[in-house]
């Protein structure tokens, strides 16, 4: 019998069961579908967790104070860095031709109001070069200007969502915002200069407020430490295009270990590749976990093949017998049962891949809770869960194939 | 015995070699402690042209011997051959290329694929002896039309009466022209009327040339054949058709 012949008794034999065979194909499709999609959700985690890290900015390098020295929070943490904005200074003014710009900041949970409407922003207060550091593109009026620096003049710059949230339709510059600080207990008026342009992913800088911190530094003296240095809670070091970021990093340690007269460092500093690797590493996990857990449902599935193909090698014992005693060779069997199995997972793997990709497709965009959900649909995993699930198909089409050849064709035919 | 002449074939022996013959043949039972010899040792040969009738009372062991002839089944001693060819000597596939070839099968419960049509259970025995797809199809459609089945082509069984299927059934057995066609109870589980009408084809096939074994419970309708055996307790006799004592 030509192949056709057997895809043929194969396609018949499967809408002649209908129910049976949806059944198992459900199993195939949720298998090849959740694999499919559940790739397609990890991998676009760890693009999105990519995507953030490097829309803070290029070629940068971060540093904190280290856990020890920020064992408190809130305003009490800054009471305890060890960051000062003359630590900032220090390196900028080092000469290193690896360093392009320093910035030094200091963030803050607020709540930004003006007139009726009131949003939750992040503060980070700073200083003229943060917007060229951190790559911020200006669309409406200007970034902070040196002169505000030397000023400490209370200006703000908004990040696109507050200026969405707070001023629905109206030119924000020259509004009034206020910014509340410690649950309420300080408010500040500040003046609108300017809007950061959207940024793309899920990035920080949509949310946030940008304010001189020198305006802030004259108005809270717990700011300052007992020598009179500006404490921040993070400078950021932006490496020359090219530079090799990890003597930089080495030589901004040895700088600030020199100044803070410590020979342990009492600070963290990390590029954005250490965060890229760190939170790609996570990411990846996340992906062999999706995936894993895909490739067992798919396993349930083939196990759902070869479990109806072996019902139905019992259910279908006369039919055998018939085909035997009519001339069929036990290839000929076996070659029907495998033909069937193949059939009805290849078929469940195309319908699971189309639904995969829907549904990869569909999740795309949406938010879940306050995350946006990103999916990045790869050929391999539809190739792999594909190849798994014809492979899945032969492997159970071939045993109750075997068994198939075993039935007795009298037993088989013994009169009813 | 098996030279003993009956009534005269209606066609002259061409051919000395039996089509098929079997020689000390035995079959034995064994459920657990007891033994069941459905055959005693047995000889037999059919030869071109014969339209035999094996009948008996169930449990005779007729229907054993049917499926010993038919290669389904494997004897305990003996040997069944095919024309000279000792069956037991081939391989498993070998004896379905037999089976296919050189015998068809018709069964007291007809046999068809249910989900399939009258010409596709027909087709069946010819995909598998690799017709090409057309040819199939008008082969199978002029041998359902031999057997009055022209009306009925896309028929499924369900959708046919009891003798209409047995005519399918007839029709796929005579697919790839066998030398043998195996008939176990055609007529049981049809009408006498129904049973008779099978039974005239049967003999219309015989008058053309085909060989035919026939078991069946049934005298009145094994008396029709050219030979007729009896079977009693694994043993068997050839007994004169027209012999009204054949009734016992």
């Amino acid at each position: 019998m030509s192949v056709f012949d057997s895809l043929r008794i194969a396609v018949r034999a499967i809408v002649a069961n209908r129910l049976r065979s949806l059944l198992t194909l459900l199993g195939l499709v949720i298998g090849v579908s959740s694999v499919i999609a559940l790739i397609a959700v990890g991998q676009g985690t760890q693009k999105g967790v990519s995507d953030q890290i490097r829309g803070l900015g290029t070629d940068l390098i971060f540093i904190e104070p280290s856990a020890a020295a920020t064992t408190q929070q809130g305003a009490g943490a800054l009471t305890t860095t060890t960051l000062t904005q003359a630590d900032a200074l220090a390196i900028a003014a080092n000469g290193n031709p690896a360093i392009q710009a320093v910035s030094a900041h200091i963030t803050g949970e607020t709540q930004a109001i003006a007139g009726a409407n009131n949003v939750g922003a992040e503060s980070v207060f700073t200083s003229s070069n943060y917007a060229e550091v951190r790559d911020l593109e200006i669309a409406l009026g200007s970034f902070i200007a040196p002169s505000h620096d030397d000023a400490g003049s209370l200006v703000a710059v908004l990040g696109s969502r507050v200026a969405e949230t707070l001023y629905p339709g109206i030119d924000p510059i020259g509004q009034e915002i206020r910014l509340s600080f410690l649950a309420g207990r300080v408010v500040f008026a500040f003046t609108v200069i300017g809007v950061v342009r959207e940024v793309g992913g899920a990035a920080d800088a949509n949310d946030q407020v940008f304010v001189p911190i020198t305006g802030l530094a004259n108005r809270f003296r717990f700011l300052y430490t007992p020598t009179g240095d500006l404490r921040v809670t993070q400078i950021d070091v932006q490496t020359t295009p090219g530079a090799d970021t990890e003597e930089v990093k080495q030589q901004v340690s040895d700088l600030l270990l020199f100044r803070h007269n410590r020979s342990d460092p009492d600070f963290t500093i990390e590029s954005q590749d250490d965060l890229l690797d760190a939170a790609s590493e996570v990411a990846n996990t996340l992906s062999i976990l999706l995936g894993v857990i895909g490739g067992i449902s798919l396993l349930v599935g083939g196990i759902g093949v070869m479990n109806i193909m072996l019902v139905s090698v019992t259910e279908r014992t006369r039919e055998i017998g018939i085909r035997r005693a009519v001339g069929a060779t036990a290839g000929d069997i076996v070659n029907q049962f495998v033909t069937e199995a193949l059939a009805l997972s290849v078929l469940g793997g195309i319908i699971g891949i189309v639904i995969g990709v829907v549904a990869s497709l569909l999740v795309d965009g949406q938010t879940v809770g306050d995350q946006e959900m990103t999916t990045v649909i790869q050929a391999w995993s539809i190739a792999a869960a594909f190849g798994v699930s014809a492979g899945v198909g032969l492997i159970s089409g071939i045993y109750p194939a075997w068994r198939a050849t075993v039935v007795d064709p009298i037993a088989a035919l013994r009169n009813e | 015995m098996s030279d003993a002449p009956g009534e005269a074939p209606p066609i002259e022996r061409t051919d000395c070699v039996p089509l098929l013959s079997v020689r000390n043949l035995e079959r034995i039972y064994r459920l657990g402690e007891q033994t069941i010899h459905a055959l005693r040792p047995l000889n037999l040969d059919i030869h071109q042209g014969d339209f035999i009738a094996i009948a008996g009372p169930s449990g005779s062991g007729k229907s054993t011997l049917l499926q010993l002839l038919g290669l389904v089944d494997s004897p305990t001693a003996g040997e069944v051959r095919v024309r000279s060819r000792v069956a037991q000597d081939l391989g498993q596939e070998q004896r379905a290329a037999l089976r296919l070839r050189t015998l068809g099968f018709v069964f007291q419960a007809f046999n068809l694929l249910q989900m399939l049509t009258a010409r596709q259970n027909v087709e069946i025995a010819l995909a598998l002896a690799g017709f090409p797809r057309r040819k199939r199809r008008a082969r199978a459609e002029e041998l359902l039309s031999a057997v009055g089945l022209a009306e009925r082509l896309e028929h499924r069984p369900l959708q046919l009466s009891g003798g209409e299927r047995q005519r399918v059934a007839i029709a796929r057995a005579l697919a790839n022209e066998p030398d043998v066609i195996l008939a176990d109870e055609p007529t049981g589980n049809l009408d006498s009327q129904t049973g008779r009408e099978i039974v005239n084809l049967l003999e219309d096939l015989n008058r053309a040339g085909q060989t035919i074994v026939m078991v069946t419970h049934n005298l009145e309708i094994a008396r029709r054949a050219g030979r007729l055996f009896l079977m009693r307790d694994g043993r068997i006799d050839e007994v004169d058709p027209g012999d009204p004592r054949s009734l016992d």
